[in-house]
């Protein structure tokens, strides 16, 4: 586990930024004796948070919408793979 | 090389100022940023040009260089050596710019510079202090459904260097998975970047998938198709004989438990197998062959 306060000064990112993505159920933090850390599997997607929130000025609404859309192109790009590999099925008969 | 207009990719014209970059950029980041487009390589390019007209023109000392030099880039050296004893220890802080210090989506996705900017610049130019992490590397493994079948080991060559992968059983076409830290190297203590493999499985002569199931249209001699028979079946996992009931119709399809494709990382489970039974009718007919036919046709 991080501890959040090495990733917040590391990235230069706000504590209470990392605690609202929580509260929006967008990042999964551990308390632990009053110390709050990250899980490594939740790194990836918190810089990309933080890449949104700092670089493109998206504010916390903006970026549970751009999550819930990357999530669905993410579905329909796999829904395409299969339905490509099914449509190959057909045209091989 | 050729010149880059930074003020065309941005959007811009000569006059605009400070604010205007900042939006500008702003703007066009978040049509062509990288978290946002996923798996765009256009996206990505775009993004990094992007950045790098960013880069000389929110920086006032690289924007003046770039509109006095900008378009005589070969000569820009000289005005580099020139310049070079009066901005001597001051270079860190006239690069530090916009994301300061923080691991941003320039060193994320941006570190590459043209080389129309590193013959302005030098590679001194971009900001070679921060920590970023490497390039994300795509490539494509291209493998026969039969390798794909069972979990392989396979070593292929990504930038010079030799990765070995395991290829786990099941594998569908398209699939991407991703090798954490096999990108690129990082730069100043960065982490590597990831890589990210795209299988892409060959057709097979006989055998169809669809998921985890197998089909495959196999010919059945017209006498054992009315009469009954046995007949031997190559599969991936071996032969098997089928035992074949007398009068089958052409067209019967037969199910196989269990011997179809592998189920991608559950072990000792799959599909099942299809077959199809396309029934041959004998050709070059004997007299004899011909005369037993047309007894028949009478009964």
């Amino acid at each position: 586990m991080i501890p959040a306060d090495a990733f917040c000064s590391s990235r230069h990112v706000d504590i209470s930024f990392i605690q609202l993505l929580q509260e929006n159920g967008l990042i999964e933090l551990i308390t632990i004796d009053e110390k709050i850390y990250i899980l490594p599997d939740q790194l990836l997607e918190l810089e990309k948070f933080s890449r949104l929130h700092y670089d493109l000025d998206i504010n916390l609404a903006g970026i549970e919408a751009i999550n819930h859309l990357l999530n669905r192109v993410q579905d329909m790009q796999q829904s395409i793979t299969e339905l490509r590999n099914r449509l190959r099925f057909y045209e091989s008969a | 090389m050729e010149f880059i207009d930074y003020y065309k990719i941005l959007e811009l014209d000569k006059n605009a100022t400070q604010e205007d970059i900042k939006k500008a950029y702003r703007r066009l980041a978040r049509k062509h940023h990288p978290d946002l487009n996923p798996n765009d390589k256009e996206a990505h390019k775009k993004f990094q040009e992007i950045n790098e007209a960013n880069e000389v023109l929110s920086d006032p000392e690289k924007r003046k260089k770039y509109d006095q030099y900008g378009k005589d880039w070969q000569h820009a050296e000289h005005f580099e050596k020139a310049g070079r004893g009066t901005h001597a220890g001051n270079e860190a802080g006239n690069y530090g710019g916009f994301g300061g210090g923080r691991h941003s989506a320039e060193d994320e996705f941006g570190g590459q510079f043209s080389d129309f900017f590193e013959s302005l610049f030098g590679h001194s130019g971009a900001r070679s202090q921060a920590k970023f992490r490497g390039q994300d590397y795509h490539a494509e493994l291209r493998l026969q459904l039969q390798e794909a079948y069972k979990t392989h080991q396979q070593v292929f060559t990504v930038n010079g260097k030799n990765i070995r992968i395991t290829v786990p059983a099941g594998v569908e076409n398209g699939q991407v998975i991703k090798l954490k830290g096999h990108g690129g190297t990082g730069i100043n203590g960065g982490p590597a970047g990831d890589l990210y493999i795209t299988f892409i499985i060959a057709d097979h002569p006989v055998f169809r998938r669809s998921g985890n199931d197998l089909y495959a249209t196999l010919k059945l001699p017209l006498y054992t198709a009315i009469l009954g028979g046995e007949v031997a079946v190559d599969t991936f996992s071996g032969k098997i004989k089928l035992k074949v009931p007398p009068e089958t119709q052409n067209g019967t399809k037969v199910r196989l438990k269990s011997k179809g494709f592998p189920v991608y990382k559950q072990e000792g489970q799959f599909g099942d197998l299809y077959i199809v039974w396309s029934i041959e009718i004998p050709t070059n007919l004997t007299p004899r062959q011909k005369e037993l036919f047309t007894e028949l046709s009478r009964l």
